[in-house]
């Protein structure tokens, strides 16, 4: 784990870069990488995010500025800048049952092909889909997402990359930071190693790449 | 009593102590002020939290305490945070053992639809995918028509949430079960006819045997 200056972080970031984001309408999202990316003018990123917040908050921020090219999330509905882009076929969006977009990630960073999941068998979401019966019930095969870079958010990071996370603000964060080829987390507090109880890490240091320094 | 008022005061009854519920936003939101104060559930919110209070006090908001909507929450005692896997474990496992979403159209064999309509409003399905296919029990708590057309249609038009039926929907007319591709009414609200229900729904009624008259305390 190495510690890095915030424009140093975004700067790994190349347009064109898959990048999967923590955080729920912005709750634990690492918003000062949001707004470095913006910042640095980013394009053509395909993001995988569990929404876009709304305009101006969270992942919405990268929206605003036009770095996205692709998202692939499970709701957009707080965001009408996000619907405007998608309508003008300014950016394309994957809409993915939440539950399955959770899991689509989770399978990335585990090194699992895809899920079975019953979640949109029979509705719109089963088109092109390849469809397996187990036990005499139909599931969906969701194949599994990865990113060149997973940038999540935690409320406490050691000074090994050690997370904790805190309350609502867990929610992706620990599953995205599985799923990056290179993993950047932002913390509220950098804390020294022994802070974080081993039992109360949620995500072990040797995944973190990149913490980045108090501004 | 105003439509949104009846349709939660009939859903609260529903609750029982040490049920693990989750409440969808709009008129599913409501039900949770309804419950009856020796009733003890335990509410779950998708974005990870079990135990969901009410909204903070002025003042006492946590930016990272806070619901499926984004909005503050307060936590009761008991309540636990985690990742959204085992959050979406917890619906699809059927661990969830009541769910209460809103609706746009329920079918005669209780197909939901109430995350898109094409070319009008395409939000993502968020969650209802899941709420829909994994809950013990899926009530839709919706008003019975919109601008005059009944919304518990013979066949849903706009796309649905899941082909797995629901059980129940409560309106501010009738509660109506899903029963073997069925609709049964098995409740009419005070004062409503069974008349009135069939005069404000598009699918085809069976009447219960023990039809009777909803209970909202």
């Amino acid at each position: 784990m190495k510690t890095v200056p915030i424009a140093d972080a975004a700067a790994m970031i190349p347009d064109g870069a898959r990048i999967v984001v923590g955080g729920f309408l912005s709750v634990g999202t690492p918003d000062r990488l949001m707004d470095e990316i913006v910042r640095q003018e980013k394009r053509d990123l395909t993001v995988i995010a569990n929404d876009t917040a709304r305009p101006g908050i969270g992942v919405g921020k990268l929206i605003d500025a036009k770095c996205v090219r692709h998202a692939i999330v499970s709701h957009i509905g707080t965001n009408p800048e996000t619907q405007r882009q998608m309508m003008a076929g300014e950016i394309t969006v994957e809409l993915v049952p939440q539950g399955t977009l959770i899991e689509r990630i989770r399978a990335g960073g585990y090194g699992l092909g895809g899920i079975l999941t019953p979640t949109g068998v029979g509705t719109l979401v089963e088109d092109g889909k390849q469809k397996i019966e187990v036990d005499g019930t139909p599931y969906l095969l969701e194949t599994a997402l990865k990113a060149d870079f997973a940038l999540v958010h935690a409320f406490l990071a050691d000074y090994l990359g050690n997370l904790a996370y805190a309350l609502t603000a867990r929610n992706y964060n620990p599953i995205v930071a599985m799923a990056g080829e290179t993993v950047i987390a932002t913390a509220e507090h950098i804390v020294p190693v022994g802070v974080i109880a081993p039992d109360h890490v949620i995500t072990p240091a040797p995944l973190v790449d990149y913490i980045v320094a108090n501004g | 009593m105003d439509p949104q008022t009846v349709i939660a005061k009939r859903i609260a009854r529903e609750l029982k102590s040490g049920m693990l519920v989750n409440l969808g936003i709009g008129i599913p939101t409501l039900v949770a002020g309804y419950a009856a104060p020796d009733v003890q559930v335990f509410f779950h919110s998708e974005n990870g939290l079990i135990g969901t209070g009410a909204i903070p006090a002025e003042g006492m908001a946590h930016p990272t305490l806070t619901d499926a909507g984004g909005r503050p929450v307060t936590a009761l005692p008991g309540a636990s945070t985690f990742d959204s896997a085992i959050s979406f474990g917890f619906m699809r496992g059927g661990h969830v053992d009541i769910t209460v979403l809103g609706g746009l159209q329920v079918d005669q064999t209780g197909h939901l639809a109430n995350w898109m309509i094409p070319g009008k409003m395409v939000p993502g399905m968020g969650g209802a995918m899941d709420l829909a296919t994994g809950a013990k029990r899926v009530i839709v708590a919706m008003q019975h028509t919109a601008k005059g057309q009944s919304k518990i249609v013979a066949t849903c038009t706009l796309p649905i949430t899941s082909a797995r039926p629901v059980d129940c929907v409560v309106t501010e007319l009738a509660v109506i079960r899903f029963t073997g591709g069925k609709a049964v009414l098995a409740e009419t609200a005070p004062g409503v006819s069974v008349e009135q229900v069939r005069s404000a729904t598009e699918a085809d009624l069976t009447v219960a045997d023990d039809l009777h008259e909803m209970r909202l305390s």
